[in-house]
């Protein structure tokens, strides 16, 4: 199944395009990483997705086909937006019973005990809350209606480097499913931050979203086998013509080329080196190169010009 | 490292039964109790004001009877006041309607409510729903109150008319109505706009301009006006227009005056005659009175049967009195047919919006 | 490697403030819809002043040129002008009355309140000009603007509302009259506007704090309508029939009572009483018709050894009094808004 599909989707605000021609399959299970600059569109796939907000061109389904926003996938997903709005007048127990008003399951219980254990006092109004302590409300309201699918927008932002840890660490076990006894479908989470690193150890699945357009998309153990880092001597000015490179970086004495292979066995050119490459050096040079892409399907080489999406 | 709570595991069933209505009860009530206790504080101060007036208005009455109604000091009281209370559904619509929509669009808690499993057109149908009701029962209060208060005065005395705008929409049904559609208009302003005050604002001139409109052009022609040829004043009728005719072409009122010189009397009011004036102005007196009820210095005339003798007639337009309530049962109706299409209309913008 | 630039020594000089004229256009740019609208509300509510108005004026213009005074047809005029204007005009009056405090707290109380509620104080307060330097911007403009366009109103008022004062009608000193013309319209005006931002700032909340400061501007409103403007200097006492002054610019009367021959006063109810059984005067014979005609009661009263006594305070003394009340506004306004200034520099994030 998957959490999030989408076809030819594009959102467009006014005459500006948003997002254009995303074409996702997020197999359920995972934790995807949305990742991309300011304004690349993350938020408006996130808020289509959720159903804040309507296509304008193609369509996106969600947890196995329900369209989205429909009472059925407002069921099966939490959200929690940027800045984590709450309601700033209501004190922390009015926000839970608020959100057990408002929905079908709501696991009380858990609630009280996370925010218990986080140490966010109940009476206090949420307004009053540090960033942190509001991230960490939203996300518990999250969870505690045991969504199928956790979608986050820029979670981590408000967080210091000991609550990013935690705030994860919570992710990661309610995705396992552990505590309960049960084997099999865990929760699924999307989100989407800046702070790479950070998602690194968490995230097998990467999107990469960038200028309106998704670059990348795959699981991360899949793009990192398929691409590797090849160094050698600058003074080769001719790239031999079977590689295919992603992005390409020069200075005096040697030159990187970040290429896509078919397999371990693809044979590296004499003279040169092949080294792995992390996610890290993988996205920022799918970043520079905002016409190379990779997405699963139909092997795309190398070029210079946008590439077209299947339809 | 602390050891974390993990949610119970997500439940296998998805029968889909939408999230129970009675839900919404607790979160409209919470999130606007504020409002809605400062609505009837408003309206609980304001009537009992109105019912100490009323009291002390039928003390009077009895103590004193026609004498205090004739004098019209009675009806001095209640029009600055009527005037001052055409403003509150305005002030309602304002303050409880505008604020719904507009707060949550504004600060953007729309994100985390329309993305809980209610629905986000289920939750704004509840909670205008319940808002809508509340405010119509407190204002439905409030215009009956208020009729009781002015009920000796009203309809009794000449030029008073219950149809009158100045208390028409006040009383009855038409209060709780004009209440209603103020909401409507707000919770529209508030999702059209979006943010809160200037919602309010555009609130409060679409009100009035609504209100102007109906005093004033829709409200004579509800029915078919009356037209009557007679010198008597009609109790309590809405006097829409007047004009004379000789021998039934219409004439214009210095003609009839300069018949009526030659008996030294003159109209002072719409069928009532009193005598020209000879001599100085008024004279003192602690009852109030204007120029334009020229106290009856010497001569009290009644020249109707000359007038008549010489073929004159005097046609009236006018609304009976008797179709009051006929009045606030239509008015009543389409102003709560307005506001539920208005109301229909914001759930409807509601579910279009995007983020 | 970057270079470091250093920053200057302590005390070498000090920075000269933001001017005002920087922070005059921020608080325009900041606040130009709510003042246009302000402005825009004004302006249609003066265009049908002046509407109305000139009707009025020219009813009133052609009772005024028709002699004689005392004709028939001239009376005719001046019964269908009286009849036709009047309650249309009251009603408007009235209704004027909520102008006052609808545009000053619409005005007044969100500028500090969003700020606050928002969060963004947090920028403004630490931007180079310093929290009490934006807060007056960001007051007096609005400010100044609302006052100088009620006042201007308030003129446009007493022009539309000038034939029923001059005919005697009605009193530009009693009553709701009062806080429509002279200074008082703008007085009032910037109090609601000062008890806005004072409110906006104590309560936080745009929507709230408007509630509040106009529940509190009614409360003073009532207050100095039924008790402290009567009371601004000392009333006089008049005896006998009538108040001296009469006729186009009527004193204020205050209180009325009778006294008896004996000197007590006489009760209301003793007085109807009387009235009623003052007998019926001749009869008239015109032609074939006969009218019975009544004694005027009051002479009646007189004659037979009654006193009418009044408290008013005399027409004169009507400057005089927009001049206290705009005064004493004036200063409770300032007051208000130092006040307000004094509470956003004492105020911890």
């Amino acid at each position: 199944m998957n959490v999030i599909e989408t076809s030819g989707l594009g959102k467009r605000y006014h005459q500006t395009w948003a997002l254009r021609e995303c074409s996702l399959a997020i197999p359920a299970g995972h934790v995807a990483a949305l990742v991309g600059p300011n304004g690349a569109g993350k938020t408006t796939l996130l808020n289509l997705t959720v159903g804040l907000a309507t296509p304008s061109a193609g369509a996106v389904t969600v947890l196995g086909g329900i369209p989205a926003g429909s009472p059925g996938a407002l069921d099966g997903i939490a959200f929690v937006a940027q800045d984590t709005p709450v309601y700033k007048n209501l004190s922390v127990t009015d926000m839970l019973h608020l959100t057990r008003n408002l929905n079908r399951h709501f696991d009380q219980g858990y609630a009280r005990a996370r925010l218990d254990e986080l140490g966010i006092p109940l009476k206090r109004k949420a307004g009053k809350l540090s960033g942190g302590q509001q991230a960490q409300l939203a996300l518990t309201l999250a969870l505690a209606r045991r969504p199928r699918l956790l979608v986050l927008d820029e979670p981590l932002a408000n967080l210091d480097p000991l609550a990013r840890h935690d705030f994860m660490a919570t992710v990661m076990a309610a995705v396992a499913g552990k505590g309960e006894g049960e084997v099999g479908a865990g929760m699924s989470v999307v989100l989407s931050s800046h702070v790479l690193a950070e998602l690194e150890r968490v995230a097998d699945y990467l999107i990469l979203v960038s200028g309106g357009r998704v670059q990348v998309a795959g699981e991360v153990d899949d793009l990192l086998a398929r691409h590797r880092v090849l160094t050698g001597p600058a003074t080769d000015v001719h790239t031999p013509e079977e590689l295919a490179v992603v992005h390409e970086r020069r200075g005096e004495a040697q030159a990187h080329l970040l290429v896509r292979t078919g397999g371990p066995a693809d044979a590296v050119p004499p003279g040169w080196e092949a080294h792995p490459v992390s996610l890290e050096e993988l996205v920022l040079a799918y970043l520079r190169q905002p016409g190379a892409g990779a997405l699963p399907g139909p092997a795309r080489t190398r070029n210079a010009e946008s590439t077209e999406v299947t339809r | 490292m602390t050891a974390m709570a993990t949610p119970a595991r997500p439940a296998r069933d998805v029968r889909l039964r939408p999230v129970p209505w009675r839900g919404m009860a607790w979160v409209s009530w919470r999130q606007h109790r504020a409002t809605l206790a400062g609505l009837v504080a408003v309206l609980g101060v304001t009537g009992l004001y109105l019912y100490v007036t009323g009291l002390h208005l039928r003390h009077d009455v009895a103590a004193y009877g026609e004498m205090f109604t004739a004098n019209g000091s009675g009806k001095m009281e209640m029009t600055p006041t009527a005037a001052l209370l055409q403003v509150l559904p305005a002030l309602i619509g304002a303050f409880v309607g505008a604020p719904v929509l507009a707060r949550e669009l504004e600060t953007g808690t729309f994100r985390y409510t329309w993305t809980q499993g209610f629905g986000r057109e289920r939750w704004a149908a509840a909670k205008l729903a319940q808002i809508a009701v509340a405010v119509t029962v407190v204002a439905g209060a409030f215009g009956f109150l208020f009729s009781w208060c002015y009920e000796p005065i009203i309809g009794v005395r000449q030029g008073l008319s219950p149809l009158m705008a100045i208390t028409f929409d006040l009383r009855g049904v038409a209060f709780a109505g004009w209440a209603l559609v103020a909401f409507a208009i707000g919770v529209l302003a508030g999702v059209l706009i979006r943010r809160v005050v200037p919602a309010m604002f555009t609130t409060l001139a679409a009100w009035s301009g609504l209100a102007v409109v109906t005093g004033a052009y829709l409200r004579p022609h509800y029915e078919t006006p009356l037209v009557t040829s007679g010198f008597r004043p009609l109790s309590a009728a809405w006097v829409i227009g007047q004009r004379w005719t000789l021998h039934g072409k219409p004439v214009s009122l210095s003609t009839v005056d300069q018949v009526l010189h030659k008996l030294g009397a003159i109209e002072v009011a719409p069928g009532v005659f009193g005598a020209a004036p000879g001599g100085s102005g008024q004279t003192g007196g602690g009852f109030g009175q204007t120029a334009s009820q020229a106290s009856p210095a010497s001569r009290n005339v009644n020249p109707v049967p000359y007038l008549i003798h010489h073929g004159f007639a005097q046609l009236t337009t006018y609304q009976p009195a008797s179709r009051f309530w006929p009045f606030q049962w239509i008015e009543a109706g389409w102003l709560l047919a307005l506001s539920l299409l208005l109301i229909a209309a914001t759930i409807w913008l509601v579910r279009r919006h995007a983020a | 490697m970057t270079t470091l630039t250093t920053p200057a020594q302590p005390g070498q000089h000090t920075p000269r403030p933001v001017p005002w004229s920087k922070l005059a256009w921020v608080s325009w740019r900041q606040y130009r819809v709510g003042l246009i609208g302000a402005l825009a509300f004004l302006g249609l509510l003066a265009v049908y002043l002046l509407v109305m108005g000139l009707r009025f004026h020219s009813a009133y213009d052609s009772v005024t040129s028709c002699h004689p005074a005392s004709s028939q047809a001239c009376q005719d005029v001046a019964d269908l002008f009286s009849n036709q204007y009047f309650i249309t005009a009251e009603v408007s009056a009235a209704l004027l009355n909520a102008v006052p405090v609808l545009v000053g707290v619409f005005a007044g109380a969100p500028i500090l309140a969003r700020e606050l509620d928002t969060g963004t104080f947090r920028f403004a307060w630490t931007q180079g000009a310093g929290r009490i330097r934006w807060t007056v911007a960001r007051l007096a403009l609005p400010a100044v603007t609302v006052t100088v366009a009620a006042a201007a109103f308030s003129l446009l008022f007493n022009w539309y509302y000038w034939p029923f004062f001059a005919s005697g009608m009605d009193s530009r000193f009693a009553g709701q009259f009062f806080n429509l013309t002279g200074v008082a319209f703008a007085a009032w005006t910037l109090a609601a506007f000062a008890i806005g931002a004072l409110a906006g700032v104590l309560i936080r909340r745009a929507v709230a704090a408007m509630a509040a400061a106009m529940a509190v501007w009614a409360g003073l409103m009532l207050v100095t309508y039924a008790f402290l403007r009567r009371h601004y200097l000392a009333p006089l006492l008049n005896k006998g029939a009538g108040v001296p002054g009469q006729g186009n610019n009527p004193a204020w009367v205050l209180s009325q009572w009778w006294t008896g021959p004996n000197g007590k006063p006489v009760p209301f109810n003793t007085l109807m009483g009387l009235i009623r059984g003052v007998p019926k005067g001749p009869t008239k014979q015109v032609g074939p018709h006969s009218f019975s005609t009544v004694v005027d009661p009051f002479r009646w009263l007189t004659q037979h050894g009654y006193t009418e006594w009044t408290t008013y305070q005399p027409a004169n003394r009507y400057w005089p009094f927009q001049f206290i009340e705009g005064g004493w506004l004036l200063a409770l306004s300032l007051l208000l808004i130092v006040a307000t200034i004094w509470l956003v520099r004492r105020r911890a994030t």
